[in-house]
């Protein structure tokens, strides 16, 4: 691919753009406000939901579809995983206990 | 910086080891596609370090390589990267006591994985920008790096997947999502909330899924509490 620098830089610049916007707005309007009462209670659902929205497709789906068989070893690491992550509540702990699990099963799969 | 300012920085550089975890990976696999795709290590970093969005990157590099032209990339880039409209808005009541010069670069820092560590953080007490800081800029730092080396020694290295890996993100969005579900509701919620995800993903084409999942069941969440 035959890249103009500056045609690319002028790429880079729109794509900051509207990249900073969303996350700048928002928080600049509402910070130095009082948040109207439903509002205050829709933003106390989005970060529960926007974790489960990440979270579910990651584990669940390989290759874009639903994978629910063992052969889908972040799915069984995931669950082998989940009660230390609900116990413990600690990042940490469960990222390096999963990988682990992980790096094991993904041996036991070859 | 005060010395409560000080132990915050360092709180939240801690705070970012998971992320750091979860980014170096995915940014080294970035970089290997950039190189595929005939960008220089400068011109990766450098989008990595004006753009800032791991999704949105993937996307453009691959449509670069499609050969297509700047402003459907850049129209994609913006719908891709909507959903922060929704974290920097959760954000903002623990944003108060933050001065309003500080507040527009801490802003743009805000990931999905920036957002879910300090929001779950803020919600157990109050914290200097010092923390935020440290966190985002940490794991900043750990992206641009790991795509400049991707670019670079991506041919060096042959598999990352069997280190692991794949699972720092995931599990570190687990570990935040036992901190977040707190009764019935917020139970209910996840459920909901990652059903739709998948649903989104089926149903449509580009990165809808999250933020069209999560606007839907806080609306849903909304009627609950009435």
């Amino acid at each position: 691919m035959n890249m103009d620098s500056r045609n690319y830089l002028l790429l880079l610049l729109g794509m900051a753009f509207v990249t900073y916007l969303p996350r700048l707005i928002p928080v600049m309007i509402l910070s130095k406000r009082n948040i109207p009462e439903v509002l205050v209670k829709f933003l106390k659902f989005i970060p529960v939901s926007v974790l489960s929205a990440l979270l579910l497709p990651n584990i669940l789906m390989v290759d874009n579809k639903i994978n629910l068989s063992s052969s889908n070893t972040l799915l069984v690491t995931s669950i082998l995983t989940f009660p230390l992550a609900y116990k413990t509540r600690n990042m940490f702990l469960t990222v390096i206990a999963g990988m682990i699990t992980l790096v094991i099963l993904n041996r036991l799969m070859v | 910086m005060t010395n409560l300012e000080k132990r915050e920085l360092i709180f939240g550089i801690k705070r970012a080891a998971p992320i750091v975890m979860g980014y170096v990976p995915v940014g080294f696999a970035l970089g290997v596609l950039a190189a595929d795709a005939g960008l220089s290590p400068l011109q990766t970093g450098m989008m990595s370090l004006l753009v800032y969005a791991g999704s949105a990157q993937f996307i453009a590099v691959s449509m670069l390589s499609a050969g297509a032209g700047y402003l459907p990339i850049i129209a994609t880039t913006f719908l891709v990267n909507l959903r922060h409209i929704l974290f920097s808005a959760s954000l903002s009541p623990y944003f108060k006591e933050i001065s309003q010069k500080i507040i527009p670069l801490i802003s743009f820092y805000i990931t999905d994985e920036s957002f879910a560590v300090s929001i779950t953080d803020a919600k157990e007490g109050n914290l200097a920008y010092t923390y935020f800081l440290g966190l985002y800029i940490t794991s900043y730092l750990s992206w641009v790096i790991s795509t400049v080396l991707g670019v670079t020694f991506g041919a060096l290295i042959p598999n990352t997947k069997a280190l692991g890996f794949d699972f720092a993100l995931p599990g570190m969005f687990m570990a935040l999502l036992c901190m977040q579900i707190k009764d019935r509701k917020t139970a209910f919620a996840a459920l909901v909330a990652g059903l739709l995800s998948i649903f989104f993903l089926y149903i449509l084409p580009g990165n809808w899924n999250v933020i069209l999942a999560s606007i839907i069941t806080a609306m849903i969440g909304v009627l609950m509490e009435k």
